[in-house]
């Protein structure tokens, strides 16, 4: 096969897609201009992240490893992982926690080429990974403000029981709270904070419309390196605002009108007009080289129609919804609910569940080496998929932001080997 | 006589430990009719187990002793070995007098692990034990509590004995009593390193994870009276060190005879943690599982598995320097073992701050080759010997 020649010129994108573009080069804006405009951060993880509270405090929430990804999609996390490791932090761990110590260094430097607030607050939500804590441990040291830690319980039973719920709630109002009025000078305000979640709930749905739309036969949308784009508000600082929700509507109407039409997903290469391959996807994509390895799916026809990185960020499609006249309680839901906070046999089912609701042709596991959150115990979800449903497991390995670990044509070699497995299946059972 | 006694001992401690088919275990079921309980590292509430008429079990990988054939296959070449050797251990068969297994809050492999267990083996009792990272009384306390509840009734259903408030007030003791003897120990070897080669007192604690508790005690109850009476110990001229970063994956026995041969004395370490986790006696007063939340909260040892809230990350480390007339600190941490790892510069920034030496380097349970180890700890402990203090 020829190489296709593509630039970044030549990318098509949506409107919603612009539009959220320009909602988030907003957000970096006025993180960049608090020091004119007073205005105050908090930074804080996606996992159970508390958006809407953050924001009833008019405080402007600043996600780290949404930074460290942005540092990667720029080309500039080979040397702040660099500078991270020549401090000392071992060549094991997660690259997100190197990057950002190597972006602090670097002068804190966001997205946009300008400079990102210190903190006002470190709001540690521990949320389904380990190394949440740690790093905010290593930030503490960097920044001259208070920490508050929520430690939310994992799901080791498959469940959320009364005691993990109220745990968490009472983390929220007695320690959470407290922190946020102290960090922005600012009351508490209930009454808006239902509103807020209103709002986040009919993002939500149209969030959920937006994700299923991928039933359909051909797919409008890239679940996964689509999806990335899809979440981007909902998962970081929109969540409750009445842009997110005006964002939602519009990608839930292009969406809709490209189900009517009969049309593929906007891929970077444009329109994808055949689609060969349904995936479904397990595990965070690889941020180094995100436009090179959609391509490769894109390359082979091939579509996610559904993925679990997009569930970290709250699990929607199975229901959840931000509750107005629960509020605290449905924020503790929310952040027990996360993906990375269920026990491995709920994974398993989302999985299983997304296999065949989506009618995949295969599961692929896309397995990050600094992340072992998701990593460990992928090569057994891989087999239990494979036995439950009958489809073809892929696997391939690659790391978050440290490019060292993104192997092009190792995993290209890999996909194409996959694509020719699901190939043979589909021969043998029309043979 | 006195050496060969010991020698005895620590040798039938070695050969119970590396025991991998458990053959004490069974015979205890076979005794007992009780439930035996395999728990990983770092700490769980051991009491509640045995007072519910249940044997803990330490489950700590499988060391340098154990092929590795079926675990490999369940994980990356980038996640630490104790999983996939105790995944190895559970899919052999060796594991299979075990009535259920605990998996505490360590770090997200262990509590993926949990969660394999149950797909893997669905009629074991199999549980994640979740401990709370907020350390208030009327929060992280009542939400470990149910924790415990939640436990207990579990182990109930199992046919273990119903949670009873008198047997684990007698539980405590029993394990208050195992705790104090475990501090002496270590306190007689920051006060006189030659007397207890940490190669001795290493096998003697793993035992003591698979010991019923009574005879644990009586064995490091002969251990320590035997040591003391050995007039053939002397002391020698070693660098004493701290050795820190093994609480989860445990080393092989040889890495720790090496760092030993190569002029250390080890005069702390974090070795099989779960004997020492809780630094004070349980009370025995009042509500037995809360005296077992509470001592949870407010007196457990410091951990990278642990949040450190206001403190200082490192400082704790510099205080064991001290408490224990260190010389060095060995940073010594299996590799792809995130809360060692992650913890390790912040350990750094504070010996360096302290004036502390120290180096690091990484181990797996199962390494075999100790030379370049063997070269790097001498080369720090002639450096201390040289140069300390100059």
């Amino acid at each position: 096969m020829t190489p296709k020649t593509r630039d970044a010129a030549t990318a098509q994108k949506d409107d919603s897609q612009l539009r959220q573009k320009e909602m988030i080069a907003a957000h970096y804006s006025r993180l960049a201009r608090t020091h004119e405009t007073g205005e105050r951060s908090v930074y804080t993880f996606v996992p159970g992240n508390l958006t809407e509270l953050i924001r009833n405090f008019d405080l402007l929430p600043v996600l780290p490893e949404i930074n460290a990804l942005q540092s990667a999609m720029r080309g500039k996390s080979k040397e702040y992982i660099a500078a991270a490791e020549r401090e000392g932090h071992s060549e094991d761990v997660c690259t997100y926690v190197k990057c950002d110590v190597g972006m602090k260094r670097a002068g804190n430097v966001g997205p946009t080429g300008e400079r990102l607030p210190d903190p006002d607050l470190l709001l540690l939500s521990y949320t389904g990974c380990f190394t949440f804590m740690k790093w905010f441990e290593i930030l503490k040291r960097e920044y001259d403000c208070p920490v508050t830690m929520l430690h939310v319980p994992y799901q080791g039973e498959g469940e959320i029981t009364k005691s993990m719920r109220d745990y968490v709630v009472e983390q929220i109002k007695k320690k959470v709270i407290p922190a946020l009025e102290k960090a922005s000078g600012k009351k508490y305000d209930e009454d808006k904070l239902k509103e807020q979640l209103r709002r986040s709930a009919q993002a939500e749905d149209d969030l959920v419309a937006v994700l299923e739309s991928a039933k359909h036969k051909p797919s409008p949308i890239d679940a996964y390196f689509g999806g990335v784009y899809y979440i981007g508000p909902i998962f970081t600082a929109f969540r409750g605002t009445q842009d997110a929700v005006d964002y939602y509507r519009l990608l839930r109407a292009e969406t809709e009108e490209a189900v009517r039409a009969g049309r593929g997903p906007i891929t970077p290469s444009g329109e994808l007009k055949e689609e060969k391959y349904r995936l479904v996807v397990e595990g965070p994509p690889n941020w180094t080289n995100f436009r090179q390895f959609w391509e490769m799916f894109v390359d082979e026809g091939a579509v996610c129609v559904a993925s679990t990185y997009t569930k970290v960020g709250g699990v929607y499609d199975a229901g959840f919804r931000h509750d107005p006249d629960r509020p605290l309680e449905s924020l503790a839901e929310y952040c027990l609910g996360c993906y990375t906070n269920l026990n491995l046999p709920s994974r398993v089912e989302m999985l299983e569940r997304y296999v065949r609701e989506y009618q995949a042709d295969g599961l692929l596991i896309n397995s990050i080496k600094s992340c072992n959150s998701f990593s460990a115990g992928q090569l057994m979800i891989l087999r239990e998929i494979e036995e439950r449903t009958g489809v073809p497991g892929g696997f391939v390995e690659s790391d978050l932001v440290d490019p060292r670990y993104f192997s092009g044509a190792n995993i290209k070699n890999r996909l194409e080997s996959y694509f020719q497995m699901i190939e043979q299946k589909r021969q043998g059972v029309t043979a | 006589m006195t050496s060969q006694s010991i020698a005895a001992l620590v040798e039938s401690a070695n050969q119970l430990y590396r025991d991998y088919d458990f053959t004490s275990v069974k015979e205890w079921k076979a005794r007992t009719g009780g439930l035996a309980i395999g728990f990983m590292p770092i700490y769980v509430p051991r009491e509640l187990l045995h007072a519910q008429g249940c044997l803990p079990v330490g489950v700590m990988g499988g060391g340098d002793d154990l092929e590795i054939i079926r675990g490999d296959a369940y994980y990356q070449s980038y996640i630490c070995h104790i999983p996939r050797s105790t995944i190895e251990l559970g899919l052999g068969g060796k594991l299979d007098c075990l009535d259920g297994m605990l998996f505490p809050a360590i770090c997200d492999v262990i509590r993926n692990l949990s969660g394999m267990w149950k797909l893997e083996f669905p009629g074991k009792l199999s549980r994640y034990l979740d401990v709370p990272q907020d350390f208030e009384d009327d929060m992280g306390g009542v939400f470990y509590r149910a924790e415990l509840e939640e436990l207990s009734a579990d182990l109930a259903r199992r046919g273990a004995r119903p949670y009873d408030a008198e047997a684990l007030r007698t539980s405590i003791a029993v394990y208050n009593r195992l705790s104090a003897l475990v501090r002496e120990l270590y306190q007689l070897r920051r006060d006189e390193p030659w007397l207890v080669p940490t190669a001795e007192l290493y096998c003697l604690l793993r035992a003591a994870t698979i010991w019923p508790v009574e005879d644990a005690i009586l064995h490091l109850e002969t251990y320590r009276d035997l040591v003391r009476a050995d007039a053939s110990r002397q002391p020698m001229d070693q660098a004493r060190v701290i050795l820190a970063g093994s609480f989860c994956e445990q080393p092989p026995l040889g890495l720790i005879k090496t760092l030993e041969r190569s002029g250390c004395y080890i005069v702390d370490d974090d070795f099989v943690q779960v004997h020492r986790w809780l630094v004070q006696p349980v009370s025995t007063a009042g509500d037995p599982l809360d005296a077992l939340v509470s001592a949870f909260l407010h007196h457990a040892m410091d951990s990278p598995t642990r949040y450190c809230g206001e403190a200082t990350k490192g400082v704790e480390l510099v205080q064991r320097v001290a408490a224990a007339a260190a010389e060095g600190v060995l940073l010594c941490a299996p590799s792809f073992c995130d809360p060692a790892l992650l913890d390790q510069p912040m350990a750094v920034d504070a010996l360096e701050a302290a004036g502390v030496p120290w180096t690091a380097f990484k181990y797996a349970e199962n390494n075999g080759q100790f030379q370049v180890i063997r070269e790097q700890a001498g080369t720090f402990a002639d450096s201390i010997k040289l140069w300390s203090g100059v």
